[in-house]
């Protein structure tokens, strides 16, 4: 990003930016035996998340669909983040994202933890994009409990 | 503090394109009157370009609430004391104003509701119920907004009733013939938009109405996009009921308007029971209230209505044809300006279009657009526009949408187009 655009900047960081041009993951794996779909309808934001889960731990994550840079950049840093990790592990990190686009002081304090996704704490100064950012982790909730209905950030 | 209209005199332009600027209206001080527009936001000047959503509202407007709660807050056709006198003789003056405002024969022909939403609910509810019966067809335009949608599908749900849907071209024009064909001996209402709020279009409505017509079809128009943007003359449409919402035409929300012929709203039957609709009530039998009173069941938004006859007095006052001139103006400057933006395509470039300049960018959604313009000032809309099915249409999941008021200007545009090249450099 060339100009300094200050809170804009810190919402657009250059990470989610890349993300978002070139989504890691965006596929449906062969192997995938969980799977939900997401909805924003608000924005009309969509996206499918595939999970390859054995023995509690995924082995395999993709997603597909369409949205903004945040909503796209989000789904992919997800995969990323929670390729090898136990379900367990994926809803804590769920939470602590969670925490941390909607501003908690504790979250943001500790956003270092979260390693890239820490990116994201620039989304608690933009309330109207949180939807976006969470999206892809309510499908991807969605879709270890197997709830069949499409979920809806509404 | 209202700008006056001069009388102005036009000349005719080529090819169809306004004048530089309106000379008509005095836009500094039309600016004036809306204080919200001096609000800074993230630090700059308040461009306001989402008035197809909800339009601002002037002075006139904020004053005659205040006033009708400072010296006339009562119940309307209750009491014989004086608030109450004073009350109800506000509320009916802005009955007349609007019956005015769209050239309706009678004021019995004008129901407060409110918005357009309610309107056409209650078209559904009343005259649906009554007249569309099993194998029955609903005529609807692909261009509606949800809520000249879901309220037939509801009673087409419910009667067994089928929903027709006449298509339009790439450029987001009703495809007349087909709105003709598609009206056939089962039609029993037909439903359209006057303006697409996603597209701008102005639809042909006197054509379609006399082709609704010729089969004995009754037409309801949603005129929630037209009305602040040009004079509408219902008795010169011949249109059989017409919705609009006041909110988007300088007044507050919670109120709009219901218009329909007087033999139509007279064999209607009520919608909602309540008090104020009912002329005698025993526990046999109640008898209803005569035309407009019959449909508006309980205490109703008294201070919103006073406030919709300020406001329709207000743009009056500047003239609906300089208005309708100065946003052609802006809209035609708009589509010449945002539209040479590398990686702009403008959706919907019908012939005849009002207050809607939609648009996508290439490589950047409309939801980041609208986070990259907000941090500039400019409120723009960005979505499906509740009309999803006009989205699928165009194969597109959003479009940014910039809309106009009277107390817009090119300067806002040139912000704007400013905005919009902000956004392609972020995600270059």
């Amino acid at each position: 990003m060339s100009a300094d655009l200050g809170e804009l900047g810190d919402l657009y960081q250059e990470v989610i930016l890349e993300h978002s041009k070139a989504p890691r993951n965006f596929r449906k794996p062969a192997s995938a035996n969980h799977h939900a779909e997401g909805f924003n309808p608000l924005c009309g934001d969509r996206c499918s998340v595939y999970l390859d889960v054995e023995d509690g731990a995924i082995k395999d994550i993709g997603f597909e669909g369409s949205g903004c840079a945040i909503s796209r950049a989000s789904a992919s840093m997800m995969t990323q983040a929670l390729k090898g990790k136990s379900t367990e592990e994926a809803a804590k990190l769920f939470e602590e994202f969670h925490n941390l686009v909607t501003g908690d002081a504790e979250a943001m304090k500790n956003a270092a933890e979260l390693g890239k996704l820490a990116a994201f704490g620039g989304v608690s100064k933009f309330p109207a994009r949180v939807k976006c950012a969470t999206l892809a982790w309510h499908t991807l909730q969605s879709a270890l409990e197997d709830k069949e209905e499409t979920v809806s950030t509404e | 503090m209202t700008a006056v209209a001069q009388p102005v005199v036009r000349e005719p332009q080529p090819n169809g394109v306004a004048p530089k600027s309106a000379p008509a209206l005095d836009l500094a001080r039309i600016r004036a009157d809306f204080p919200i527009l001096a609000e800074r936001i993230n630090g700059k000047p308040l461009v306001y370009l989402d008035n197809a959503a909800t339009s601002q509202k002037p002075r006139a407007v904020l004053d005659a609430i205040a006033n009708y709660y400072a010296h006339m807050n009562a119940n309307i056709h209750r009491g014989v004391h004086t608030l109450s006198v004073r009350a109800t003789e506000a509320h009916d003056a802005a009955r007349r104003t609007v019956k005015q405002f769209i050239n309706a024969a009678d004021t019995r022909e004008i129901i407060f509701v409110r918005g357009a939403t309610e309107a056409i609910n209650l078209v559904a509810q009343t005259y649906g119920r009554v007249h569309v019966g099993a194998g029955d067809e609903v005529l609807i335009t692909a261009m509606e907004h949800h809520s000249n949608i879901v309220p037939w599908q509801i009673l087409c749900e419910e009667k067994g009733a089928h929903l027709k849907v006449a298509p339009m071209d790439d450029r987001g024009e009703l495809l007349l013939d087909a709105f003709a064909s598609l009206i056939g001996p089962r039609t029993r209402i037909v439903a359209v938009t006057h303006v697409s709020n996603a597209l701008g279009t102005v639809n042909p409505l006197r054509e379609m109405i006399e082709l609704a017509h010729r089969r004995g079809v009754p037409v309801l128009v949603d005129g929630a996009q037209a009305v602040p943007h040009f004079a509408v003359d219902v008795q010169a449409l011949d249109c059989d009921f017409y919705a609009f919402s006041g909110h988007k035409v300088y007044a507050p929300t919670g109120i709009g308007v219901l218009y329909g012929k007087r033999a139509l709203l007279d064999a209607m039957p009520p919608y909602q029971g309540g008090g104020d609709m009912i002329a005698s009530v025993t526990f046999e039998k109640t008898t209803y209230n005569v035309l407009p009173y019959k449909f508006e069941a309980g205490t109703p938004d008294i201070a919103g209505a006073i406030a919709l006859g300020a406001a329709l007095k207000y743009i009056s006052g500047l003239g609906m044809e300089n208005i309708a001139a100065h946003e052609h103006d802006l809209l035609a400057y708009a589509a010449e300006t945002v539209g040479a933006i590398p990686g702009v395509e403008l959706i919907g470039t019908a012939r005849e279009r009002a207050g809607v300049l939609s648009f996508v960018l290439e490589g950047v959604h409309p939801h980041d657009l609208g986070t990259i313009l907000d941090r500039e000032g400019i409120a723009i809309r960005t979505g499906h526009h509740c009309a999803q099915p006009v989205m699928e249409r165009f194969g597109i999941p959003a479009t940014a949408r910039a809309s106009f008021a009277v107390y817009n200007t090119r300067e806002e545009v040139d912000v704007l187009a400013a905005g919009i090249r902000t956004a392609r450099e972020v995600f270059q």
